[in-house]
């Protein structure tokens, strides 16, 4: 033993220390436990999780779960199916639009300089923050009024202008690292603007572009207030995310067979964020570090 | 900010046209998404003014067109109803706790993760699951898991820890609890509704207190170390005040988010048991009271009082600047 004394760097050292992997040890447990029992009561036999609720490994394994909730309705199932291809087509459109959009949009206000570009970036940054309900009262009641409510072209149209100016945001942080000096070449060379940023920014923008495209297709496929809003009647049309929570309240389904569609719901989501965790992480602080 | 265009060299007149190409073209480039944006954000917003002042149900939108007669009755209603009130003091005391406590977890994380160990990568992606997970999922998820019948927390409780009866935590609306002998009343569900609000959202200030942390220059630190500063006193002299311009920003950002919030409560509680907060009230103006002109009048007052609230804190404690965003 050392017979250095306790000093107060010494005893905050060693307090630290211990505290340290205290809090590692609970925040991994508090993250990681609610989704371990997701998987768990997924394959738990119902009579089972009510018998003995605190058992964190099932007794005996039971995918029928995954059947039942992925089954259509006729056969006795919760049409997950459906959902999930509805959440898989409604997410991937917005991908595609917002990226058409916010491409030339983030290229337009990283790059060139015209009337009201600082006020049409302030106008987006605003977009973000105002309050989704605010904006769902007037939605749902103009959707209503001309018939549109039920139609997923008015959902895709929301999601696009909800996601739009975070990515016009993500990927004008990215444009601006691309040298000036590489276009100035292209430029000398005689490249029009639009060649200059197709063939040039754009590729070398590609990390960002598709990071992005990633956090947009997250947003759509997570988003709930507006399919509650608009699909909530009508169940064919009904995503991932409106399904579960709709189904969510029944009795008559067994929450084992839920937790299934919980998972489902979810796998797509964390692995797509495991694939690409950091290039994620990497567009959304990008602004942070810069202090 | 690349201020520069291309063209520095050159005639004059050739430069010229060269900057009203490229401002033109710019406008070209961002039309698409300022059209989706006027027209699916701006105009609504305008538009919810004109609704908050007309007295409209859903039932009559066919029968009787979207523009009636001017009243001032929705916001006559919304300031005499005691329900607003006290949705509008659950709405703060949520955004209060939910986002101090966001952001004092998240930079707790954040220091305890600063050193390298093995397994780390992981544990930080790990860390931001809860935010990137659907909010459904997870919500059911802490449903069941606290579900007083089978939900493993009341199990642990019960036989472990001792609890003399399973707690509703999302549906009890408050429990006497005693602390030191004496009789508290414990807003049960409205805290357990916070609990997950920091849960689910700590990982958002954990994110950007990492990235802020890791571009710290290490020599002011070092130096301190050289002067016989403890490990606190590093944290409190040193590394926080260098954090403060991130953590204000975040403060921001997160109360604006948690003020807003409406998928979490409506998800949890359905803003039974005294976790009504005001998006979830406006909902259920619309929905199940089908009363578009109160809805869009208690919107309009929500974000008024955002306006406000945003409006002292820049006053007292300054804007954040552009680097920040």
């Amino acid at each position: 033993m050392s017979t250095r004394p306790w000093t107060r760097d010494r005893v905050e050292n060693v307090v630290f220390g211990v505290l340290r992997w205290v809090v590692i040890a609970v925040l991994v447990l508090a993250t990681l436990l609610p989704f371990y029992y997701m998987i768990i009561l997924s394959v738990r036999r119902l009579d089972e999780v009510v018998q003995r609720p605190g058992l964190l490994w099932p007794g005996s394994f039971d995918f029928s779960t995954y059947v039942s909730v992925l089954a259509s309705p006729d056969a006795g199932g919760q049409g997950f199916v459906v959902f999930l291809r509805n959440s898989a087509v409604i997410a991937l459109l917005t991908v595609v639009f917002t990226l058409l959009a916010a491409i030339p949009g983030a290229y337009a206000i990283s790059r060139l300089e015209f009337f009201g570009r600082r006020e049409v970036s302030t106008l987006f940054l605003a977009v973000y923050l105002f309050p989704a309900i605010l904006l769902a009262v007037p939605l749902f009641v103009f959707f209503s009024a001309v018939g549109l409510r039920g139609s997923r072209v008015g959902l895709l149209v929301v999601y696009v202008a909800q996601t739009v100016p975070l990515s016009i945001y993500m990927l004008r942080n990215y444009f601006e690292t691309v040298p000036v000096s590489l276009e100035e070449a292209a430029a000398i060379d005689g490249a029009s603007r639009w060649t200059i940023m197709r063939r040039i920014s754009l590729p070398l923008a590609m990390p960002a572009v598709v990071s992005n495209a990633l956090y947009v297709f997250m947003i759509a496929w997570n988003e709930f207030l507006f399919a509650l809003l608009f699909l909530a009647e009508d169940r064919p049309r009904w995503t991932v995310s409106l399904g579960l929570a709709q189904l969510a309240g029944s009795i008559e389904i067994p929450t084992t067979v839920l937790m299934a569609g919980s998972v489902l719901l979810t796998v797509p989501i964390i692995v797509l964020f495991f694939l690409t965790e950091r290039l994620l992480v990497e567009g959304l602080t990008s602004g942070a570090e810069k202090g | 900010m690349s201020e520069r265009t291309i063209g520095t060299a050159g005639l004059r007149g050739r430069q010229r046209t060269v900057a009203q190409r490229d401002a033109q073209f710019g406008q070209l480039l961002l039309a698409p998404t300022l059209l989706v944006v006027v027209v699916v954000v701006v105009l609504p917003i305008l538009w919810t003014f004109v609704l908050a002042f007309q007295d409209l149900r859903v039932i009559d939108l066919r029968r009787k067109g979207i523009f009636g007669s001017f009243t001032l009755d929705n916001f006559a209603a919304v300031f005499t109803s005691p329900g607003f009130w006290t949705a509008l003091r659950t709405t703060l005391l949520f955004s209060v706790v939910g986002t101090l406590g966001s952001i004092g977890v998240g930079l707790i994380v954040s220091l305890a993760l600063r050193r390298r160990f093995p397994g780390r990568t992981f544990v930080r992606a790990s860390m931001l699951l809860p935010y990137v997970a659907p909010v459904v999922a997870v919500t059911f998820v802490w449903q069941t898991m606290l579900n007083p019948q089978f939900g493993i927390v009341n199990a642990v409780g019960t036989s472990v820890l001792g609890w003399d009866d399973p707690v509703a935590f999302l549906s009890q609306r408050s429990a006497p609890v005693s602390v030191f002998g004496v009789e508290i009343d414990v807003p049960v569900a409205l805290l357990t509704v916070m609990a997950f609000e920091i849960w689910r959202y700590f990982p958002f200030a954990f994110l950007f207190l990492t990235a802020r942390i890791a571009a710290l220059p290490g020599d002011l630190e070092e130096a301190a170390v050289v002067d016989g500063a403890t490990l606190s006193q590093r944290f409190r002299y040193v590394v926080f005040p260098q954090l403060l311009p991130t953590i204000a920003l975040l403060a921001v950002l997160r109360f604006i988010f948690t003020f807003n919030e409406f998928d979490d409560i409506y998800l949890l509680t359905g803003g039974a048991a005294g976790t009504q907060v005001a998006s979830v009230r406006v909902y259920d103006l619309l929905t199940a009271r089908g009363d578009i002109g109160a809805a869009s009048a208690q919107a309009l007052v929500l974000a008024g009082v955002l306006v406000v609230l945003l409006a002292v804190y820049f006053r007292f404690v300054g804007r954040p600047t552009e680097a920040d965003t």
